[in-house]
């Protein structure tokens, strides 16, 4: 009897999940998105496709680490095909450097909406359409209720979206499934080497929906992502919906 | 098919159009006048006033004389072609071919239209009785010729519509004024006592030649047919066009959106069956007072898709004006292209960046925010940094050369270089520390100097040396020494972006 109780749990929450917009990944669909460790914090331990992740930086040089770190995602992600689109109301990304990360800067469809209101439309847009593999959105704001529509978008359509969100001065909640915060630390040389590293991130993922959120070094070494130390699970009792 | 043309003639164009506009004008005795050589000549002028015998060129002053109430206004030069033209575009709902017949008449090529009323007659009663409820006195005629038609519709009294064939025997009882001749030649025709048309009609050519001149023999045998004569449409018709005429004139956006989607469904299917596509489109309607007002919209690929173009009109849906009610909707196709018809893969979810979807989806896009603001970049051979993304408007074009990825680039690039603060040892060393927005950076690691030199045909100017740098928080710039060291400027370094 005990063992049908567990069952039973185990498969209301498996239904809850479900109810909450994760999907799990397809049999045979490859969702590994090179991150290693840092996959093991997600639900089911895949990298959740097909939602919205929602990106912070507070000044420009965490913003260009979250753009490299999602050119790293995205290059897996365009494997399969399909479009992507780079939406911005004030764009300072510079395309060349796309393909350092594995990206084709020509499969990049740019967007640079010029008034700030529209790109939360064309953003909504775009991640309700099929043929798009993923979209990235640069913005500033996003309210509980923008993320809540944008998140519905892509439940339909299961396109993966990243909200890059710049100069954040406070930061509110919304109904992205994880959120991220990257920041670049000192690359690392051989003993003795002069020069400029790697480049290596601080990944702090500070929220995700069912999962551990944590804390990880990772380098971009030979177009994919290394993991530099062990993942250190901060408090893995807490659960953050 | 022979080709058959109606003329319409509103004998007082200028009166009837004050007349609408200020109602307790009507049945009063008025005139427009305009100054000539210093004295105001009547121009135009109504029934009531023809009654006092006062007649075209009089002055107004002895006008005045034998008409006490006389109203004068003053008439605007070119005003009559002004109203034609509106009348013109009124009647495009009757037949694509409208040519404005100044002074005051339309021609019409109803050839193959008067069907789609019942016949002859009853399409030109709709016209008629539509134009004298909007206030017009006119009098219409259709014929086989353009000249028949219009001296028909001047000076005929009975049979407006001269059946096939019957234009000669039509014209016969008509006084030479119907051939569209000038005064001086009427004034000599009347003194030889030739009243009637039948009078010459059977002279031969050579002899009207020689009397009457060359453009007498052109005026008749273009009357009788034998001449070819041609209209210049006020507006090039387009091969494929739907228009949806209401019954009860058109208020509200959903009603405006069933006539947008039945019109697009009828020429879509149109088109569908001949393998054609809508590149650009162009939505107009009419409304009952006289004014009208389009939309247009164009897609990157040409496209039969009926929810798709209708997702495009929706977006601009809010510039509809429908003021007392819409009559009239026409859906002009203005350019088509070949459509692909491949079938839609439905086993491989996600095609290229250039699938239909995509298409559809910048085509919104563009719609709402503009097409300049989508862009893609295609490597562009220059080591230039601010030329090295070539943008390129064009979704399907594949990249001619590779990107290079030899050197690093950064992630962000500033579009202006910002000038910088810097402690560095010369000549060619990396900066030691340096100072961006008044905050220090203690540089820990550098690579560098790369030199990248100005595109000299394009524009002249100092190269650039640039470094790689990496302060102590571990944050990565792109630093440029703008030139050569020299002894009377020290601003030259510049933080040009950052990397990743």
């Amino acid at each position: 009897m005990k063992a049908t109780k567990e069952e039973i749990v185990s498969k209301l929450r498996q239904d809850m999940l479900r109810w909450e917009g994760f999907r799990p990944p397809k049999p045979g669909a490859d969702n590994d998105l090179g991150l290693g460790p840092v996959a093991a914090a997600f639900p089911d331990g895949v990298f959740p496709t097909g939602a919205i992740h929602e990106f912070i930086s507070s000044k420009p040089e965490s913003t260009a680490a979250t753009g490299g770190f999602i050119a790293g995602l995205v290059q897996k992600l365009l494997l399969s095909g399909g479009a992507c689109l780079w939406i911005s109301y004030t764009r300072r990304l510079y395309p060349p450097a796309l393909k350092l990360f594995g990206v084709d800067p020509d499969r990049v469809i740019f967007i640079d909406v010029p008034l700030q209101k529209d790109v939360l439309w064309v953003t909504e847009e775009a991640l309700k359409c099929e043929g798009v593999a993923t979209v990235i959105c640069e913005t500033k704001d996003l309210s509980f209720m923008e993320s809540q529509r944008l998140q519905l978008a892509v439940e339909k359509s299961h396109v993966t979206g990243f909200v890059l969100r710049k100069d954040v001065k406070k930061v509110n909640t919304t109904a992205c499934i994880t959120r991220w915060q990257i920041s670049p630390v000192r690359s690392q040389l051989r003993t003795g080497m002069p020069g400029v590293g790697h480049p290596r991130w601080q990944v702090e993922l500070v929220k995700v929906r069912n999962g551990k959120p944590g804390n990880w070094i990772i380098e971009w070494k030979k177009q994919s992502f290394q993991t530099i130390i062990a993942p250190r699970i901060i408090e893995p009792a807490r659960r953050y919906a | 098919m022979p080709k058959r043309f109606a003329s319409i003639w509103f004998r007082r164009l200028l009166t009837d159009q004050k007349a609408i506009r200020q109602p307790e004008l009507k049945g009063k005795a008025y005139v427009f006048a305009e100054p000539d050589h210093g004295r105001m000549l009547i121009t135009a002028l109504t029934d009531e006033a023809r009654k006092f015998g006062v007649t075209e060129g009089m002055t107004v002053a002895d006008a005045r004389i034998i008409a006490p109430d006389l109203q004068v206004f003053d008439g605007i030069p070119g005003r009559n072609l002004k109203l034609l033209t509106g009348l013109a575009e009124w009647c495009l709902r009757y037949t694509p071919y409208v040519q404005l017949d100044p002074p005051d008449g339309l021609l019409l090529d109803v050839t193959g239209c008067t069907h789609l009323k019942g016949g002859e007659k009853a399409y030109l009663q709709e016209i008629v009785s539509r134009l004298k409820a909007a206030g017009y006195h006119i009098r219409p005629a259709i014929a086989d010729t353009i000249g028949s038609a219009w001296g028909v519709a001047r000076f005929a009294t009975s049979g407006l519509i001269v059946p096939e064939g019957a234009h000669r025997n039509a014209l016969m009882p008509l006084p030479p004024s119907a051939l569209r001749l000038p005064a001086d030649l009427l004034i000599k025709l009347r003194n030889l006592g030739l009243h009637q048309i039948s009078s010459f009609i059977y002279m031969p050519d050579s002899v009207l030649r020689r009397r009457f001149g060359k453009n007498m023999v052109l005026r008749l045998k273009q009357a009788l047919g034998q001449e070819a004569e041609y209209l210049f449409p006020l507006k090039e018709p387009v091969p494929y066009t739907e228009q949806l005429a209401c019954l009860e004139p058109i208020k509200t956006r959903p009603a405006i959106e069933i006539a947008l989607n039945d019109l697009l469904e009828r020429l879509c299917k149109r088109l569908y069956g001949e393998g054609l596509g809508l590149r650009s489109v162009l939505f107009s309607w009419y409304r009952i007072d006289g004014k009208n007002g389009n939309i247009k919209i164009g897609t990157n690929h040409s496209s039969n898709r009926v929810p798709h173009l209708f997702k495009l009109f929706f977006i601009k849906m809010d510039t509809v004006a429908p003021g007392m009610g819409i009559e009239l909707f026409v859906l002009d196709a203005l350019k088509t292209e070949p459509v692909s018809d491949k079938q839609s893969e439905i086993w491989t979810l996600k095609g290229g960046a250039d699938n239909e979807e995509v298409a559809e989806l910048l085509d919104r896009v563009a719609g709402r925010i503009g097409s300049a603001y989508i862009q893609r970049y295609l490597p562009g051979e220059h080591y230039w940094p601010e030329r090295t993304p070539k943008p390129d408007p064009d979704i399907k074009k594949a990249p001619e050369s590779e990107w290079r990825t030899d050197k690093p680039r950064p992630m962000q690039i500033l579009d202006q270089p910002e000038p910088i603060e810097t402690m560095a040892l010369t000549p060619d060393y990396a900066p030691k520390l340096f100072i961006w927005k008044g905050e220090q950076h203690l540089i820990v690691g550098a690579d560098g100097p790369e030199r990248i030199e100005r595109e000299w045909w394009d524009d002249p100017g100092e190269h650039r040396d640039y470094y790689i740098v990496e302060d102590e928080a571990g944050s990565r710039y792109w630093l440029f020494r703008s030139g050569h060291y020299n002894a009377e400027n020290n601003q030259h370094w510049y933080l040009h972006g950052f990397f990743a």
